[in-house]
Formats: structure tokens, C-alpha cells, sequence
């Protein structure tokens, strides 16, 4: 009784051992389609895998999420992606979920679609670099008086890939002000090159639950979870004019696309107006000198709304609209980056139409 | 000669006597899932036909060479499904790999088939039926072209519904029963020509 037992067990196990090796060899030999590359948006991704699964499966596994709610199951239509070559005939299974301008589009549905070979995909840029961080506070300097830099270590993923000019989201963990954890953007300052470290410019907002936090109870050594990088707030590549204008934190981002600049060996023609209140409103003054040495064609103009009788200020004096009014003559031609408050942005598009600048060519980060 | 009335008898009659969606009622799921076209039917159609020809075959010779001289007849439930799905996937594999047109038309269609218990349903007729392995290949045969032809059917009648009026609580599932119902008698009509 026992033996049969056992030996059925046994036949049952070998029944199965033998479809499971039949299977195996399968996948290994039938199912192998070796190697490929899939690249994302003309090349500014790249992966290699291996075929044979699922295009939605291929990119989760190389950390690129397309939302899809179904789960690769062919059922919600959202994971749509444009495939623009190496996809093959549309499956009978994609159909229901393509509209006719999806099909001439060469819009596929990445869950029903096997990678067999080469593809070139493309996908929101947003969807393709957004991840989340597990950081540590490795720097916490007072740049003014109420302008904190933070620098934060990358632990886990430990690299970003950014461009200059783009922001993060900081999670502000659950503290004396907050029941929840709270999500608030900060461009980032550094260059993009130092992809394990992260720097941004937050400025204390009175009452503000996220700069309260960083302001007045993080330390250096403390864990922080930030998510990003987002915004289309970055260098055109063009040789026209440059005119940067920020106030306040609004260095942050402007800062990064300078030094990358100036990494990169790009000797543009800038202009960078700063609009501080008075002396101690103004930092990285230094920094921005070494910049004008580096760069021939770089001109740092600081200015100051309100300088105390102490300052001693012998720079500009006046609202950064003047200043900019001033300095600049014909700008129909150039191109004009600004960063900081909604009003004085608003204030500055003004002044650059006055002076010829097209609309199109005015980009701006509105940190409200 | 006698034994080849004798297949030919089993031939037509898994098609029409005993068509298994139509008299067994087995393979509802899909049929219901998949028979809202014509074409999409055919390709389904087809691929039951194939699987149900070869797994009863196959299932043929792992029941009578390797569970019944290993006393393990009592397995062949658990062995069955086993051998189906994994020759539905090495299966949906080669036609992936060999033909694009032919896996977009087939191949596709074969994971749904896997959980088909029509074709479970097959493979125990014919041993409740102790048909030879001539005799089984060509019951599934027969089989899957019955399944291809209620589905068809069904498929074709749904297209032409898409122009009538369905009542609201019928419409979809409920209306798609009902003839199914209605085809299961015109079915019956077959009964008694062939006996197996």
C-alpha cells in the first residue's frame, strides 16, 4: 500500500519533471529570441533585454513603468506606446483598443506586443525618467538668511538622470505640522553630471510645512524620500542670446543650467539678472564671478529692490524689471529663461515683449 | 472497410450527434467571450480544432503507455491538463516563432484554449468510449471542427443581432444563452442518425 503510494508519487513527479524539462528547453530554444535593444524616444533611452516577453514587461523590468491597469492582460487599453519600427502587424487583440488614427500612428498596446527584435518606442518623456529616491541628507548650508541648500546623497536608486533645469518632489514626512506626508516641487541646483547627489535652494516660507521641515527640523544624516525629476523647464539648444532672470530661490534652477553649461563647454551668450531685496538676500556671489571667468560670454547682473544704508551696494539699485529694461536693447533675436515668483515673472514678460522677445521663446518656472 | 465507417461514423457524429459545445455544453466561456465576429470565431475555431486532434492523441498515448502500466490510471484528470497546457504553450511557441500571420490569425487564441474544458472533455470521452488512437485523433478532429461549427454559427447570428433590438436585460450574455439554447435544439434534430 505504501510502496504504491510512493510509487505513484514518484510517477507523478517524474510525469511533470519531464513536461517541466520539455518546457524549459522550449523557452531556451524555441522562445529564444537572444538579445535586443529598445530604444526610447530617438535614442534618449536605451535598453537591452532579452526577447520574448511582453514590451510592458520588458520595459517594468528595465524600471520604465507605463501605467496600465489590467495588468498585461489586454483588457484596459491604457498601456498604449508608439512602436515606430521592429513591431510587426498589429494583433487581433490590440484591435478593439486602436482607434484608425491610433493604427496609422503606429500606436501599439505594449502588454499584447512581444519584443522579438529591435524596437524604437516612444513614450511620455515624464513616464520614462520619473522614479522614486531614498536619500540621505549629506549637506544643509545657509546660503541667506532664510535660504537653506540642501544636498542629498541618492541611496537607493543611487543615480538620476536629469536635465539642468528640471525639479524634484520632496516628501515631507509626517511631523508636529503635518498628519500626512506632504509633496512639495524644489528645482534642483545641481549639475546634472553629479548624478549620485542632488542640490536645491528652499527658501523658509513662513508657515510653509515643507521648508518649516527642512528649515528647522531636518539634519544632516537624516533619510528622505523625493520623486522625480519633472518639468520642461530646461536649455533650448540654439546659439540665441540667453536672458536668465531669478529672484530668490529661483537661482536654484538657473544655477544648474549655467554649470552645465559651463561643464559642457557651450560658450552662449547669457545674461543672468538676480533680484535680491537687499545684501543679505544675495548669495552665490562668488560662484557667479568664477562663472564670468569661466565663461567670456557670461554676464552676472545682481540687483537690489531695497539695499540697507549698511550695504554699501554699489551694484545695480532698482526693480529687476528696470534693470533688465536698462541693459537690454533689441531681443527679438534671444531667448529668456526665468525663475521665482509668479508676479515678478509676469512682470518680467512684459518688459521682454516690450523689447521684440517672441512669446515662444520665453521659458519660466513659476515657483507659487 | 468496417473500420472505416467506423471513423467516418465517429467523424460526423462528434460533429452533429454529439457535437460537445451543443450537446455536452462544454466550452461555453470562450464561446460566449469570443463570438462576437466571424473572424475572430474562425481563428478560435481553428485552433480548438487543432488542439483537440492532437492532445487527444497525445493524451491517448500518455494514458494507455505510461498511466496504465504504471496503475495511475486514476491520475489521468491531473496528467491530462498537465500534457495540454504544456503542449498548447510549446505549440503557441513554434507558431510564434515561424510565422507571424499564422500566430496573429491561431496563436493567440491558443492560451484561452488551454482552460478549454472542451477539450479536457474530449480527451475523457475517449476513454469512457475505449476508442482506439485512430479513433481518438479523429473524435478530436470531429470534435473541434462541431466546436468551430457552433461557434460560427453563433458569430454569425451575433453579427446579424447587431442590427436588431436586444431587450435591455438581455442584451449581451443573456441573449447570447438563449440561442444558444435555441441552437441546442435545432441539434437535436441530428440525434439518432449516428450511433457511437
Amino acid at each position: 500500500m505504501l510502496l504504491a503510494l510512493v510509487i505513484s508519487i514518484g510517477a507523478m513527479c517524474a510525469i511533470s519533471a519531464v513536461l517541466a524539462i520539455i518546457m524549459v528547453i522550449a523557452e531556451s530554444t524555441i522562445g529564444n529570441y537572444g538579445e535586443v535593444s529598445i530604444s526610447i524616444n530617438d535614442g534618449d533611452k536605451k535598453i537591452d533585454a532579452r526577447g520574448g516577453k511582453p514590451l510592458l514587461t520588458t520595459l517594468k523590468e528595465a524600471n520604465v513603468f507605463i501605467p496600465s491597469a489590467c495588468g498585461g492582460r489586454g483588457s484596459c487599453g491604457l498601456c498604449k506606446c508608439k512602436v515606430k519600427s521592429g513591431a510587426g502587424e498589429i494583433m487581433p487583440t490590440e484591435l478593439p483598443w486602436l482607434s484608425e488614427a491610433e493604427k496609422a500612428d503606429h500606436v501599439r498596446l505594449s502588454c499584447q506586443l512581444k519584443v522579438k527584435g529591435d524596437l524604437q518606442v516612444e513614450i511620455d518623456p515624464a513616464l520614462l525618467y520619473v522614479r522614486e529616491f531614498r536619500t540621505t541628507v549629506v549637506g544643509l548650508v545657509n546660503l541667506t538668511h532664510d535660504i537653506k541648500q540642501l544636498t542629498l546623497k541618492l541611496d537607493d536608486p543611487n543615480s538620476m538622470d536629469y536635465k539642468a533645469g528640471q525639479f524634484v518632489q520632496i516628501e515631507t514626512p509626517v511631523y508636529e505640522r503635518t498628519d500626512e506626508p506632504v509633496y512639495r516641487a524644489y528645482s534642483m541646483s545641481s549639475v546634472p553630471s553629479s548624478k549620485n547627489t542632488i542640490e536645491m535652494e528652499i527658501r523658509l516660507v513662513p508657515d510653509g510645512i515643507c521648508t518649516t521641515y527642512v528649515h528647522k527640523y531636518l539634519k544632516v544624516g537624516d533619510k528622505m524620500t523625493v520623486n522625480g525629476p519633472y518639468g520642461e523647464f530646461h536649455r533650448s539648444e540654439n546659439d540665441r542670446h540667453m536672458i536668465c532672470i531669478a529672484g530668490g530661490s529661483g537661482m536654484a534652477p538657473l544655477k544648474s543650467i549655467l554649470y552645465d553649461m559651463r561643464e559642457k563647454g557651450i560658450n552662449r551668450k547669457a545674461t543672468y539678472f538676480f533680484g535680491a531685496k537687499s545684501k543679505r538676500d544675495l548669495f552665490l556671489l562668488d560662484e557667479m564671478k568664477q562663472l564670468e571667468r569661466d565663461m567670456p560670454s557670461f554676464t552676472f547682473i545682481p540687483a537690489l529692490s531695497a539695499p540697507d544704508a549698511e550695504d554699501k551696494w554699489e551694484g545695480e539699485t532698482g526693480l529687476i524689471t528696470n534693470i533688465v529694461d536698462c541693459h537690454t536693447e533689441d531681443l527679438s533675436n534671444a531667448e529668456a529663461y526665468l525663475c521665482g515668483s509668479p508676479f515678478m515673472i509676469d512682470a518680467c514678460i512684459v518688459v521682454l515683449k516690450k523689447h521684440g522677445m517672441p512669446e515662444a521663446n520665453i521659458f519660466y518656472d513659476k515657483f507659487s | 472497410m468496417e473500420a472505416f465507417t467506423g471513423l467516418t461514423a465517429i467523424f460526423f457524429a462528434a460533429i452533429f450527434t454529439n457535437n460537445i459545445l451543443l450537446t455536452n455544453y462544454l466550452g461555453m466561456c470562450s464561446f460566449l467571450g469570443v463570438s462576437r465576429e466571424v473572424k475572430t470565431s474562425i481563428g478560435l475555431g481553428a485552433a480548438v480544432v487543432f488542439t483537440m486532434a492532437f492532445t487527444s492523441a497525445l493524451n491517448w498515448l500518455v494514458y494507455y503507455y505510461v498511466l496504465i502500466p504504471m496503475h495511475l490510471g486514476h491520475f489521468r484528470f491531473i496528467v491530462f491538463i498537465i500534457v495540454i497546457a504544456a503542449f498548447v504553450q510549446v505549440v503557441e511557441m513554434i507558431i510564434e516563432r515561424v510565422s507571424e500571420p499564422l500566430y496573429n490569425a491561431l496563436g493567440i487564441f491558443l492560451p484561452l484554449i488551454t482552460v478549454n474544458c472542451a477539450i479536457l472533455g474530449v480527451c475523457l470521452f475517449m476513454l469512457i468510449r475505449d476508442y482506439t488512437f485512430a479513433e481518438s485523433f479523429i473524435y478530436g478532429f470531429g470534435s473541434g471542427i462541431g466546436w468551430m461549427l457552433a461557434i460560427l454559427a453563433m458569430a454569425g447570428i451575433r453579427q446579424n443581432m447587431k442590427r436588431s433590438k436586444v431587450p435591455k436585460g438581455l442584451e449581451g450574455p443573456g441573449i447570447t444563452l438563449i440561442i444558444a439554447g435555441i441552437m441546442a435544439l435545432a441539434f437535436m434534430g441530428f440525434s439518432g442518425m449516428i450511433n457511437i
